[in-house]
Protein backbone atom coordinates (compact mmCIF):
# COMPACT_ATOMS: atom_id res chain seq x y z
CA UNK A 1 0.00 0.00 0.00
CA UNK A 2 1.44 3.51 -0.67
CA UNK A 3 2.39 5.87 1.97
CA UNK A 4 -0.36 8.50 0.92
CA UNK A 5 -2.87 5.43 0.94
CA UNK A 6 -1.50 4.60 4.27
CA UNK A 7 -2.12 7.99 5.48
CA UNK A 8 -5.54 8.34 4.64
CA UNK A 9 -6.52 4.85 6.11
CA UNK A 10 -4.98 5.63 9.38
CA UNK A 11 -6.73 8.78 9.05
CA UNK A 12 -9.96 7.58 8.91
CA UNK A 13 -9.27 4.95 11.75
CA UNK A 14 -7.84 7.54 13.71
CA UNK A 15 -10.95 9.84 13.23
CA UNK A 16 -13.54 7.33 13.83
CA UNK A 17 -11.75 6.22 17.12
CA UNK A 18 -11.03 10.08 18.76
CA UNK A 19 -14.97 10.61 17.18
CA UNK A 20 -16.16 7.34 19.36
CA UNK A 21 -14.99 8.82 23.02
CA UNK A 22 -16.30 12.52 22.36
CA UNK A 23 -20.15 11.72 20.99
CA UNK A 24 -21.88 8.46 22.11
CA UNK A 25 -23.19 6.20 19.71
CA UNK A 26 -27.01 6.65 18.37
CA UNK A 27 -28.42 3.83 20.94
CA UNK A 28 -26.36 4.29 23.85
CA UNK A 29 -27.59 7.98 23.05
CA UNK A 30 -30.89 7.61 23.01
CA UNK A 31 -31.17 4.65 25.72
CA UNK A 32 -29.38 7.33 28.60
CA UNK A 33 -32.04 9.87 27.50
CA UNK A 34 -34.94 7.33 27.79
CA UNK A 35 -33.95 6.34 30.92
CA UNK A 36 -33.39 9.58 31.99
CA UNK A 37 -36.59 11.13 30.65
CA UNK A 38 -38.22 8.49 33.22
CA UNK A 39 -36.77 8.74 36.34
CA UNK A 40 -38.49 10.42 39.27
CA UNK A 41 -36.22 10.07 42.34
CA UNK A 42 -34.93 13.45 43.47
CA UNK A 43 -31.44 12.13 44.07
CA UNK A 44 -31.47 10.37 40.72
CA UNK A 45 -32.64 12.92 38.93
CA UNK A 46 -29.51 15.02 39.84
CA UNK A 47 -27.49 12.64 38.66
CA UNK A 48 -29.25 12.13 35.11
CA UNK A 49 -29.20 15.62 35.07
CA UNK A 50 -25.11 15.70 35.81
CA UNK A 51 -24.78 12.82 32.71
CA UNK A 52 -26.77 15.23 30.57
CA UNK A 53 -24.72 17.63 31.17
CA UNK A 54 -21.33 16.22 30.67
CA UNK A 55 -22.88 14.83 27.38
CA UNK A 56 -23.23 18.39 25.86
CA UNK A 57 -20.27 19.87 27.42
CA UNK A 58 -17.95 16.89 25.82
CA UNK A 59 -19.56 17.93 22.40
CA UNK A 60 -19.55 21.25 22.69
CA UNK A 61 -15.53 20.89 23.72
CA UNK A 62 -14.58 18.13 21.78
CA UNK A 63 -13.54 16.11 24.56
CA UNK A 64 -13.31 12.86 26.03
CA UNK A 65 -17.02 12.52 27.85
CA UNK A 66 -14.76 10.25 30.50
CA UNK A 67 -11.51 10.46 31.05
CA UNK A 68 -11.19 6.70 31.36
CA UNK A 69 -11.00 6.00 27.33
CA UNK A 70 -10.18 2.24 28.08
CA UNK A 71 -7.42 -0.11 26.14
CA UNK A 72 -8.95 0.39 22.34
CA UNK A 73 -10.67 -2.58 21.39
CA UNK A 74 -11.16 -3.36 17.29
CA UNK A 75 -13.33 -6.15 16.11
CA UNK A 76 -12.26 -6.12 12.28
CA UNK A 77 -15.10 -8.27 9.74
CA UNK A 78 -12.67 -7.97 7.07
CA UNK A 79 -13.84 -9.08 3.57
CA UNK A 80 -11.96 -11.30 1.62
CA UNK A 81 -11.54 -9.24 -1.21
CA UNK A 82 -10.85 -5.92 0.69
CA UNK A 83 -7.45 -4.81 -0.61
CA UNK A 84 -5.24 -3.84 2.26
CA UNK A 85 -5.15 -7.02 4.15
CA UNK A 86 -1.46 -7.16 5.25
CA UNK A 87 -1.89 -3.41 6.32
CA UNK A 88 -4.69 -3.81 8.66
CA UNK A 89 -3.16 -4.52 11.82
CA UNK A 90 -0.35 -1.81 11.60
CA UNK A 91 -2.90 0.88 10.59
CA UNK A 92 -5.12 0.30 13.54
CA UNK A 93 -2.04 0.36 16.04
CA UNK A 94 -1.03 3.66 14.17
CA UNK A 95 -4.30 4.77 14.13
CA UNK A 96 -4.90 4.06 17.98
CA UNK A 97 -1.87 5.88 19.07
CA UNK A 98 -2.96 8.68 16.59
CA UNK A 99 -6.45 8.93 18.39
CA UNK A 100 -4.69 8.86 21.55
CA UNK A 101 -1.87 12.08 21.24
CA UNK A 102 -4.68 14.00 19.45
CA UNK A 103 -7.73 13.92 21.00
CA UNK A 104 -6.30 13.31 23.35
CA UNK A 105 -7.27 10.21 24.95
CA UNK A 106 -5.96 8.77 28.32
CA UNK A 107 -2.67 6.77 28.13
CA UNK A 108 -4.00 3.77 29.72
CA UNK A 109 -1.66 0.95 28.43
CA UNK A 110 0.70 -0.37 31.00
CA UNK A 111 3.56 -3.44 30.37
CA UNK A 112 2.45 -6.63 32.29
CA UNK A 113 3.03 -6.68 35.77
CA UNK A 114 5.87 -4.36 35.54
CA UNK A 115 2.88 -1.29 35.30
CA UNK A 116 4.92 0.72 33.33
CA UNK A 117 2.69 2.73 31.32
CA UNK A 118 3.63 2.60 27.57
CA UNK A 119 2.54 6.53 27.16
CA UNK A 120 0.72 6.13 24.04
CA UNK A 121 -1.85 3.39 24.33
CA UNK A 122 0.25 0.74 22.56
CA UNK A 123 1.69 -2.22 23.60
CA UNK A 124 1.87 -5.97 23.40
CA UNK A 125 -1.45 -6.99 22.78
CA UNK A 126 -2.42 -3.84 22.72
CA UNK A 127 -4.63 -2.10 21.04
CA UNK A 128 -6.78 -5.17 21.30
CA UNK A 129 -7.36 -6.94 17.21
CA UNK A 130 -9.56 -9.80 16.66
CA UNK A 131 -10.31 -10.80 13.02
CA UNK A 132 -13.28 -12.82 11.20
CA UNK A 133 -13.21 -13.35 7.24
CA UNK A 134 -16.41 -12.25 5.69
CA UNK A 135 -15.99 -14.60 1.99
CA UNK A 136 -17.03 -12.45 -1.14
CA UNK A 137 -16.86 -8.77 0.58
CA UNK A 138 -14.25 -5.73 -0.27
CA UNK A 139 -15.21 -3.99 2.52
CA UNK A 140 -13.84 -3.96 5.95
CA UNK A 141 -16.56 -3.60 9.07
CA UNK A 142 -14.97 -2.47 11.94
CA UNK A 143 -16.43 -1.83 15.63
CA UNK A 144 -14.51 -0.40 18.38
CA UNK A 145 -14.57 -0.06 22.13
CA UNK A 146 -12.99 1.47 24.49
CA UNK A 147 -12.86 -0.85 27.54
CA UNK A 148 -13.27 1.15 30.61
CA UNK A 149 -11.51 0.21 33.71
CA UNK A 150 -14.66 0.23 36.14
CA UNK A 151 -16.96 -1.28 33.62
CA UNK A 152 -14.77 -4.17 32.60
CA UNK A 153 -14.24 -4.84 36.86
CA UNK A 154 -17.55 -7.28 36.66
CA UNK A 155 -16.87 -9.00 33.85
CA UNK A 156 -16.73 -12.59 34.47
CA UNK A 157 -17.24 -16.26 32.89
CA UNK A 158 -18.64 -19.50 34.52
CA UNK A 159 -19.44 -22.95 33.44
CA UNK A 160 -23.07 -24.10 34.84
CA UNK A 161 -24.41 -27.47 34.79
CA UNK A 162 -26.89 -27.84 32.22
CA UNK A 163 -29.65 -28.77 34.78
CA UNK A 164 -28.89 -25.46 36.23
CA UNK A 165 -30.73 -23.80 33.31
CA UNK A 166 -32.14 -20.86 33.15
CA UNK A 167 -32.33 -19.81 36.77
CA UNK A 168 -28.71 -20.58 37.34
CA UNK A 169 -27.84 -18.17 34.15
CA UNK A 170 -29.77 -15.25 35.92
CA UNK A 171 -28.79 -16.02 39.37
CA UNK A 172 -25.63 -15.59 38.07
CA UNK A 173 -26.04 -12.58 35.87
CA UNK A 174 -28.39 -10.72 39.64
CA UNK A 175 -25.10 -11.39 41.75
CA UNK A 176 -22.69 -10.28 39.27
CA UNK A 177 -24.65 -7.06 39.37
CA UNK A 178 -25.60 -6.65 42.98
CA UNK A 179 -21.98 -7.44 44.02
CA UNK A 180 -20.13 -5.79 41.46
CA UNK A 181 -22.71 -3.09 39.06
CA UNK A 182 -22.66 -0.18 41.25
CA UNK A 183 -19.00 1.11 40.53
CA UNK A 184 -19.31 0.08 36.93
CA UNK A 185 -21.49 3.46 36.36
CA UNK A 186 -25.18 2.35 35.83
CA UNK A 187 -27.11 2.01 34.21
CA UNK A 188 -25.26 -0.74 32.34
CA UNK A 189 -25.02 -2.38 28.87
CA UNK A 190 -25.17 -6.09 29.48
CA UNK A 191 -23.55 -8.26 27.22
CA UNK A 192 -24.46 -11.88 27.97
CA UNK A 193 -22.46 -15.08 25.71
CA UNK A 194 -23.70 -18.49 26.07
CA UNK A 195 -21.41 -21.07 24.74
CA UNK A 196 -19.71 -24.47 26.06
CA UNK A 197 -16.52 -23.15 27.67
CA UNK A 198 -15.68 -19.91 29.92
CA UNK A 199 -13.51 -18.69 26.82
CA UNK A 200 -16.22 -18.93 24.32
CA UNK A 201 -18.97 -17.27 26.55
CA UNK A 202 -16.43 -14.58 27.84
CA UNK A 203 -16.06 -14.09 23.68
CA UNK A 204 -19.92 -14.13 22.80
CA UNK A 205 -20.91 -11.73 25.37
CA UNK A 206 -18.55 -8.83 24.13
CA UNK A 207 -20.07 -9.75 20.56
CA UNK A 208 -23.81 -9.49 22.03
CA UNK A 209 -22.55 -6.20 24.21
CA UNK A 210 -21.74 -4.97 20.75
CA UNK A 211 -24.85 -5.22 18.89
CA UNK A 212 -27.22 -2.51 18.74
CA UNK A 213 -29.84 -1.41 21.91
CA UNK A 214 -32.86 -2.83 20.27
CA UNK A 215 -32.01 -5.72 18.96
CA UNK A 216 -33.00 -9.32 19.93
CA UNK A 217 -31.27 -12.39 19.93
CA UNK A 218 -32.39 -14.13 16.51
CA UNK A 219 -33.75 -17.79 19.13
CA UNK A 220 -37.04 -16.46 20.45
CA UNK A 221 -36.23 -18.52 23.59
CA UNK A 222 -32.95 -16.44 24.02
CA UNK A 223 -34.36 -13.19 23.37
CA UNK A 224 -37.59 -13.59 25.77
CA UNK A 225 -34.40 -14.34 27.98
CA UNK A 226 -32.81 -10.33 27.12
CA UNK A 227 -36.51 -9.48 28.41
CA UNK A 228 -36.62 -11.42 31.43
CA UNK A 229 -33.31 -10.31 32.73
CA UNK A 230 -33.75 -6.44 31.56
CA UNK A 231 -37.26 -6.99 33.83
CA UNK A 232 -35.44 -8.32 36.54
CA UNK A 233 -32.34 -5.94 36.75
CA UNK A 234 -34.31 -3.20 36.55
CA UNK A 235 -36.05 -4.38 39.48
CA UNK A 236 -32.69 -4.01 41.71
CA UNK A 237 -33.20 -0.40 41.28
CA UNK A 238 -28.88 0.37 41.41
CA UNK A 239 -28.80 2.98 38.55
CA UNK A 240 -27.94 6.06 38.69
CA UNK A 241 -24.40 5.46 39.61
CA UNK A 242 -25.51 3.47 42.09
CA UNK A 243 -27.10 6.38 44.38
CA UNK A 244 -30.39 3.82 43.55
CA UNK A 245 -33.25 4.41 41.39
CA UNK A 246 -35.86 3.07 39.56
CA UNK A 247 -34.03 0.98 36.94
CA UNK A 248 -30.51 -0.93 36.85
CA UNK A 249 -29.65 -1.50 32.69
CA UNK A 250 -29.97 0.38 29.26
CA UNK A 251 -29.75 -3.20 27.69
CA UNK A 252 -29.34 -6.93 27.98
CA UNK A 253 -28.32 -7.99 24.75
CA UNK A 254 -27.69 -12.28 24.51
CA UNK A 255 -25.54 -13.97 22.13
CA UNK A 256 -25.73 -17.14 22.03
CA UNK A 257 -23.64 -20.72 20.42
CA UNK A 258 -24.78 -24.17 19.95
CA UNK A 259 -23.07 -25.98 23.09
CA UNK A 260 -22.01 -29.31 24.20
CA UNK A 261 -24.89 -31.15 25.63
CA UNK A 262 -22.98 -31.50 29.28
CA UNK A 263 -21.99 -27.33 30.04
CA UNK A 264 -23.98 -24.24 29.87
CA UNK A 265 -21.13 -21.55 29.83
CA UNK A 266 -22.04 -18.26 30.78
CA UNK A 267 -20.42 -14.67 30.23
CA UNK A 268 -20.95 -11.52 31.04
CA UNK A 269 -19.43 -8.30 29.83
CA UNK A 270 -20.59 -4.80 31.22
CA UNK A 271 -20.45 -1.28 29.76
CA UNK A 272 -21.22 1.70 31.50
CA UNK A 273 -24.07 4.71 31.15
CA UNK A 274 -20.74 5.75 29.01
CA UNK A 275 -20.04 2.54 26.80
CA UNK A 276 -17.74 4.34 24.24
CA UNK A 277 -18.45 2.01 20.92
CA UNK A 278 -18.62 2.65 17.26
CA UNK A 279 -19.28 0.73 13.68
CA UNK A 280 -17.45 2.30 10.69
CA UNK A 281 -17.52 0.23 6.88
CA UNK A 282 -14.52 1.04 5.21
CA UNK A 283 -14.51 0.48 1.46
CA UNK A 284 -11.79 -0.73 -0.97
CA UNK A 285 -10.97 2.84 -1.89
CA UNK A 286 -11.37 3.81 1.13
CA UNK A 287 -14.61 5.79 1.18
CA UNK A 288 -16.71 5.06 4.31
CA UNK A 289 -19.80 5.41 6.00
CA UNK A 290 -19.89 5.61 10.06
CA UNK A 291 -22.94 3.34 10.86
CA UNK A 292 -23.28 4.20 14.99
CA UNK A 293 -22.99 7.57 15.26
CA UNK A 294 -24.90 8.68 11.91
CA UNK A 295 -27.47 10.79 13.92
CA UNK A 296 -24.63 12.13 16.63
CA UNK A 297 -22.69 13.22 13.73
CA UNK A 298 -25.55 15.29 12.24
CA UNK A 299 -25.86 17.27 14.64
CA UNK A 300 -21.99 18.52 14.93
CA UNK B 1 -28.25 27.09 49.09
CA UNK B 2 -25.14 25.06 47.73
CA UNK B 3 -22.80 23.82 50.93
CA UNK B 4 -19.67 24.55 50.31
CA UNK B 5 -16.56 23.33 52.06
CA UNK B 6 -12.98 24.89 52.13
CA UNK B 7 -9.53 23.83 52.34
CA UNK B 8 -8.00 23.73 54.75
CA UNK B 9 -11.27 21.33 55.72
CA UNK B 10 -11.47 22.34 59.90
CA UNK B 11 -13.57 19.35 61.47
CA UNK B 12 -16.68 21.68 62.02
CA UNK B 13 -16.70 22.02 58.31
CA UNK B 14 -17.77 18.31 58.01
CA UNK B 15 -19.17 16.91 61.51
CA UNK B 16 -22.40 17.51 61.26
CA UNK B 17 -22.68 16.00 57.42
CA UNK B 18 -24.52 13.09 56.93
CA UNK B 19 -25.00 10.29 54.33
CA UNK B 20 -26.64 11.43 51.11
CA UNK B 21 -26.29 15.19 51.93
CA UNK B 22 -24.42 17.28 48.89
CA UNK B 23 -21.67 19.52 48.83
CA UNK B 24 -19.16 21.08 46.61
CA UNK B 25 -15.54 21.60 47.09
CA UNK B 26 -13.32 25.15 46.98
CA UNK B 27 -9.83 24.94 47.74
CA UNK B 28 -7.07 22.30 46.59
CA UNK B 29 -7.76 18.58 45.79
CA UNK B 30 -4.64 16.36 44.69
CA UNK B 31 -5.33 13.23 42.37
CA UNK B 32 -4.17 10.04 44.27
CA UNK B 33 -5.23 6.24 43.11
CA UNK B 34 -3.54 3.03 43.07
CA UNK B 35 -0.34 3.74 43.09
CA UNK B 36 -0.10 6.56 45.31
CA UNK B 37 -1.49 5.08 47.50
CA UNK B 38 0.85 2.47 47.66
CA UNK B 39 3.93 4.58 47.64
CA UNK B 40 2.41 6.55 51.21
CA UNK B 41 1.18 3.22 53.28
CA UNK B 42 3.32 1.18 52.13
CA UNK B 43 6.55 2.54 51.39
CA UNK B 44 5.87 5.65 53.90
CA UNK B 45 6.56 8.58 51.28
CA UNK B 46 4.66 11.67 51.25
CA UNK B 47 4.15 13.92 48.97
CA UNK B 48 7.03 16.83 48.87
CA UNK B 49 5.37 19.77 48.28
CA UNK B 50 2.00 19.56 49.40
CA UNK B 51 0.50 19.02 52.74
CA UNK B 52 -2.50 16.74 52.65
CA UNK B 53 -3.62 17.63 56.44
CA UNK B 54 -7.18 18.27 56.55
CA UNK B 55 -7.16 18.27 52.86
CA UNK B 56 -8.89 16.65 50.19
CA UNK B 57 -7.55 13.85 47.76
CA UNK B 58 -9.50 12.45 44.70
CA UNK B 59 -9.50 9.03 43.63
CA UNK B 60 -9.14 9.66 39.60
CA UNK B 61 -7.05 9.57 36.57
CA UNK B 62 -6.93 12.37 34.55
CA UNK B 63 -6.33 13.56 31.03
CA UNK B 64 -3.81 16.22 30.59
CA UNK B 65 -3.64 18.70 28.37
CA UNK B 66 -1.34 21.40 26.96
CA UNK B 67 -2.62 24.91 25.76
CA UNK B 68 -1.14 26.97 23.33
CA UNK B 69 1.31 28.73 25.98
CA UNK B 70 2.62 24.82 27.13
CA UNK B 71 0.06 25.74 30.27
CA UNK B 72 -1.03 21.67 31.70
CA UNK B 73 -4.92 21.74 32.18
CA UNK B 74 -7.61 19.34 32.92
CA UNK B 75 -9.18 18.06 29.84
CA UNK B 76 -10.98 15.09 31.32
CA UNK B 77 -11.42 14.24 34.89
CA UNK B 78 -13.94 12.01 36.31
CA UNK B 79 -14.05 9.71 39.62
CA UNK B 80 -12.75 6.11 39.62
CA UNK B 81 -13.79 3.02 41.91
CA UNK B 82 -12.97 3.72 45.46
CA UNK B 83 -13.60 0.39 46.47
CA UNK B 84 -9.65 -0.45 44.58
CA UNK B 85 -8.40 2.27 47.56
CA UNK B 86 -10.30 0.00 50.46
CA UNK B 87 -7.37 -1.85 51.53
CA UNK B 88 -5.18 1.61 51.96
CA UNK B 89 -7.34 4.07 52.58
CA UNK B 90 -7.75 3.79 56.17
CA UNK B 91 -4.04 4.05 57.00
CA UNK B 92 -3.72 7.05 54.38
CA UNK B 93 -6.03 8.98 56.43
CA UNK B 94 -4.36 7.94 59.48
CA UNK B 95 -0.84 9.38 58.36
CA UNK B 96 -2.02 12.00 56.20
CA UNK B 97 -4.97 13.88 58.68
CA UNK B 98 -7.02 14.43 55.50
CA UNK B 99 -10.57 15.24 55.97
CA UNK B 100 -12.35 14.32 52.71
CA UNK B 101 -12.10 11.77 50.29
CA UNK B 102 -13.79 12.03 46.61
CA UNK B 103 -14.38 9.04 44.40
CA UNK B 104 -16.84 6.54 42.89
CA UNK B 105 -19.09 3.98 44.61
CA UNK B 106 -18.62 3.70 48.10
CA UNK B 107 -16.06 1.87 50.15
CA UNK B 108 -16.37 -0.38 53.38
CA UNK B 109 -15.88 -0.99 56.90
CA UNK B 110 -12.59 -0.11 57.34
CA UNK B 111 -12.93 3.43 56.00
CA UNK B 112 -15.85 3.85 57.37
CA UNK B 113 -14.03 3.18 61.17
CA UNK B 114 -11.33 5.68 59.76
CA UNK B 115 -13.53 8.17 58.87
CA UNK B 116 -15.11 8.12 61.94
CA UNK B 117 -11.99 7.89 64.65
CA UNK B 118 -9.82 10.46 62.43
CA UNK B 119 -12.67 12.70 61.56
CA UNK B 120 -13.25 12.10 57.73
CA UNK B 121 -15.71 11.91 55.47
CA UNK B 122 -15.88 9.85 51.53
CA UNK B 123 -18.24 11.53 49.14
CA UNK B 124 -18.88 10.33 45.25
CA UNK B 125 -18.45 12.34 42.72
CA UNK B 126 -21.12 10.91 39.39
CA UNK B 127 -19.05 8.65 37.63
CA UNK B 128 -18.22 9.46 33.87
CA UNK B 129 -19.25 13.08 34.24
CA UNK B 130 -15.57 13.85 33.77
CA UNK B 131 -15.87 17.12 31.54
CA UNK B 132 -18.19 18.48 34.33
CA UNK B 133 -15.71 17.80 36.76
CA UNK B 134 -12.58 19.32 33.98
CA UNK B 135 -14.80 22.32 33.84
CA UNK B 136 -14.72 23.05 37.72
CA UNK B 137 -10.78 22.86 37.87
CA UNK B 138 -9.42 26.25 38.00
CA UNK B 139 -5.73 24.94 36.92
CA UNK B 140 -3.06 22.64 37.27
CA UNK B 141 -0.77 23.84 40.34
CA UNK B 142 1.83 21.50 40.64
CA UNK B 143 2.60 17.47 39.46
CA UNK B 144 4.30 14.91 41.36
CA UNK B 145 5.32 11.22 40.92
CA UNK B 146 4.84 11.60 37.26
CA UNK B 147 7.22 8.25 37.30
CA UNK B 148 3.48 6.62 37.14
CA UNK B 149 2.36 7.97 34.31
CA UNK B 150 -0.67 10.27 33.75
CA UNK B 151 -3.69 8.42 35.50
CA UNK B 152 -1.97 7.85 38.64
CA UNK B 153 0.57 10.68 39.30
CA UNK B 154 -0.67 13.54 42.46
CA UNK B 155 -1.89 16.04 40.13
CA UNK B 156 -2.64 18.97 42.53
CA UNK B 157 -5.19 21.33 41.75
CA UNK B 158 -7.41 24.54 42.22
CA UNK B 159 -10.89 23.72 42.62
CA UNK B 160 -14.50 25.96 42.55
CA UNK B 161 -17.67 24.50 43.76
CA UNK B 162 -16.33 21.32 42.45
CA UNK B 163 -19.08 18.93 43.00
CA UNK B 164 -21.78 17.86 43.10
CA UNK B 165 -20.20 15.50 45.89
CA UNK B 166 -22.79 13.41 48.02
CA UNK B 167 -21.36 12.05 51.42
CA UNK B 168 -21.01 8.26 51.39
CA UNK B 169 -19.31 7.88 54.60
CA UNK B 170 -19.61 10.07 57.31
CA UNK B 171 -17.75 11.29 60.55
CA UNK B 172 -20.26 8.97 62.51
CA UNK B 173 -19.28 6.48 60.04
CA UNK B 174 -22.68 6.05 58.51
CA UNK B 175 -22.35 4.35 54.87
CA UNK B 176 -24.38 5.00 52.21
CA UNK B 177 -23.92 2.63 49.60
CA UNK B 178 -23.20 -0.33 52.06
CA UNK B 179 -27.00 0.67 53.30
CA UNK B 180 -27.80 0.45 49.56
CA UNK B 181 -26.13 -2.92 49.31
CA UNK B 182 -28.42 -4.70 51.64
CA UNK B 183 -31.47 -3.07 49.54
CA UNK B 184 -30.30 -4.20 46.50
CA UNK B 185 -29.54 -7.76 48.21
CA UNK B 186 -33.36 -7.83 49.58
CA UNK B 187 -34.49 -6.91 46.34
CA UNK B 188 -32.55 -9.69 44.85
CA UNK B 189 -34.38 -12.00 47.07
CA UNK B 190 -37.61 -11.46 45.55
CA UNK B 191 -36.18 -12.57 41.79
Amino acid sequence: MDTLRRQEFVKVVKDFTSMASIYLSDDVEAAIRDIAARENIPMARTMYDCILQDLSLAREMKRPICQDTGVIQYFADVGTGFPYLDDIGEVLRDAAVAATLETPLRPNVVEPLGEHNTGNNAGYGAPYIEYDLVPGSTDLRLRMYMAGGGCSLPGRSKVLMPLEGVKGIKDFVYRTIVDWGVNACPPLCIGIGLGTCAATSAMLSKKALLRPIGTHSEYPEVAKLEDELKEGLNSLGIAPLGFGGSNSVLSVNIEAAAHHPATLGVGITTGCWATRKGEIVIHKDLSYEIISHAHALENC
Amino acid sequence: MKKILTTPISYDQIKDLRIGDTVYLTGTLATCRDSGHRRVVQDKRMPERTDLREGAIFHAGPIVGKDADGKQYMVSIGPTTSRRMEMAEADFIEQTGIRLVIGKGGMMDKTAEACRKFGAIHCAFPGGCAVVAAQEVEEITDVEWMDFGMPEAFWVMKVKEFGPLVVSIDTEGNNLFENNKKIYEERLKKL
